[in-house]
């Protein structure tokens, strides 16, 4: 009943907005065409400008994980994860998941089709793809649109928040699905 | 920190790579990057030049402003850089919905417009981020989502028995993600209000 109803939310969510936008827009007797060229004007540029930012970080991630390098920190670290009850499957999606949105979807329905999707595995690797973020990418996309090259405090908060949605899923899953 | 994390990966490929003798990977892998980058960026004009013009639009018709004034209480809360009434409050409510609902076609657009219009209160330094532009990253990053559309499609063609049963614990786990953000992003802003390291 809930689901069916954020499905339908999501599903008219858009064209409901356009048509009230645009229905309000004329009773306050806006020029909506031309407001929409001046508008749209920077849509371009604002495009064209991520391209340095997406680029350098993209070589970055993609020679990280191609070299082989990924899985050797994966092997690295799961010692210690393993003690913690995180199972090492789902370990290198926690990694892969802020650096890489399609890579970690991959890692996801790889694990899916292995263990199947409703094994422990499988539905521990669900939750972990609903509840964390590409975290690098969304800073790399959203600073570079602007033109901001010092970060601050972004990347700790960031991560932060990725390292609590993957400790909350072991933690939930742990106690729901086992 | 960003410096560190970006040399570190680019270096520790190199040298695995160099180790385990395929060499030739580190080429492919960086050209293939870069072509992945410039893609997605392409990509990005379409969508981005149709929602600029719409919010274009809504802003000149002052639904915008209408829109921000609804939930003034929490974002004077969050926000409190941002004048109630800016556009940037009403991009960010915008793009935080369109997070929770899944809805990625629409989110990103409408997050490249708040950043805009926080660079235009950013009055410090252009290239350096202001308070509110890192707390709309936490806020982004952890957002909740209500529906895992995406991960729902996949179990449903694993042949899951139940495909939405990870709905619970999805919003469960990136609730306490999104707590957790909000009140790191406020330690961080007063840690490095006081020692204004970078």
């Amino acid at each position: 009943m809930f689901m069916d109803m954020v499905t339908l939310a999501a599903k008219w969510a858009i064209p409901v907005l356009l048509f009230v936008i645009t229905v309000f827009a004329l009773i306050r007797k806006v020029n909506v065409y031309e407001k929409f060229i001046q508008g749209a004007q920077e849509g371009f540029t604002t495009a064209v400008k991520t391209i340095p930012f997406l680029v350098a970080m993209f070589v970055a991630i993609s020679v990280f994980r191609s070299s082989g390098a990924m899985e050797l920190f994966v092997k690295m670290v799961s010692p210690v994860t393993e003690v913690l009850g995180i199972p090492a499957e789902v370990l290198p999606l926690g990694i892969m998941r802020p650096l890489s949105g399609g890579g970690a979807l991959g890692i996801t329905a790889e694990l899916i089709k292995t263990y199947g999707p409703d094994s422990f595995i499988g539905r521990l690797a669900s939750t972990l793809q609903g509840s964390t973020d590409t975290t690098f990418f969304v800073l790399t996309l959203y600073f570079g649109s602007v033109g901001v090259i010092r970060y601050r405090y972004a990347v700790f908060s960031g991560l932060t928040a990725d390292i609590t949605g993957f400790i909350a899923s072991v933690v939930v899953c742990n106690i729901v699905f086992r | 920190m960003v410096n560190i994390i970006w040399a570190a990966m680019l270096l520790t490929g190199i040298v695995v790579a160099a180790v385990n003798g395929n060499i030739d990977v580190v080429t492919t892998a960086a050209l293939k990057g870069a072509q992945w980058a410039v893609d997605f960026a392409l990509g990005l004009i379409a969508i981005m030049t149709f929602w600029l013009g719409i919010m274009k639009v809504a802003e000149e018709a002052g639904m915008v402003r209408i829109f921000a004034n609804m939930v003034k209480p929490v974002t004077r809360f969050l926000f409190p850089t941002v004048p109630r009434d800016h556009p940037a409050m009403g991009a960010i409510i915008m793009n935080l919905s369109a997070n929770v609902l899944g809805l990625g076609n629409a989110a990103t657009p409408m997050g490249l417009i708040a950043m805009k219009e926080l660079q235009k209160l950013n009055k410090s330094d252009p290239e350096t981020a202001s308070e509110a532009m890192c707390t709309f990253l936490a806020l982004n990053t952890s957002c909740i989502t209500v529906i895992p559309a995406t991960i729902i499609g996949i179990r449903i063609q694993a042949g899951s028995l139940n495909p939405t049963e990870i709905v619970g614990t999805t919003i469960f786990a990136t609730s306490c993600a999104m707590f957790v953000a909000v009140v790191a992003d406020r330690i961080l802003r007063a840690l490095f209000r006081r020692g204004r390291w970078r």
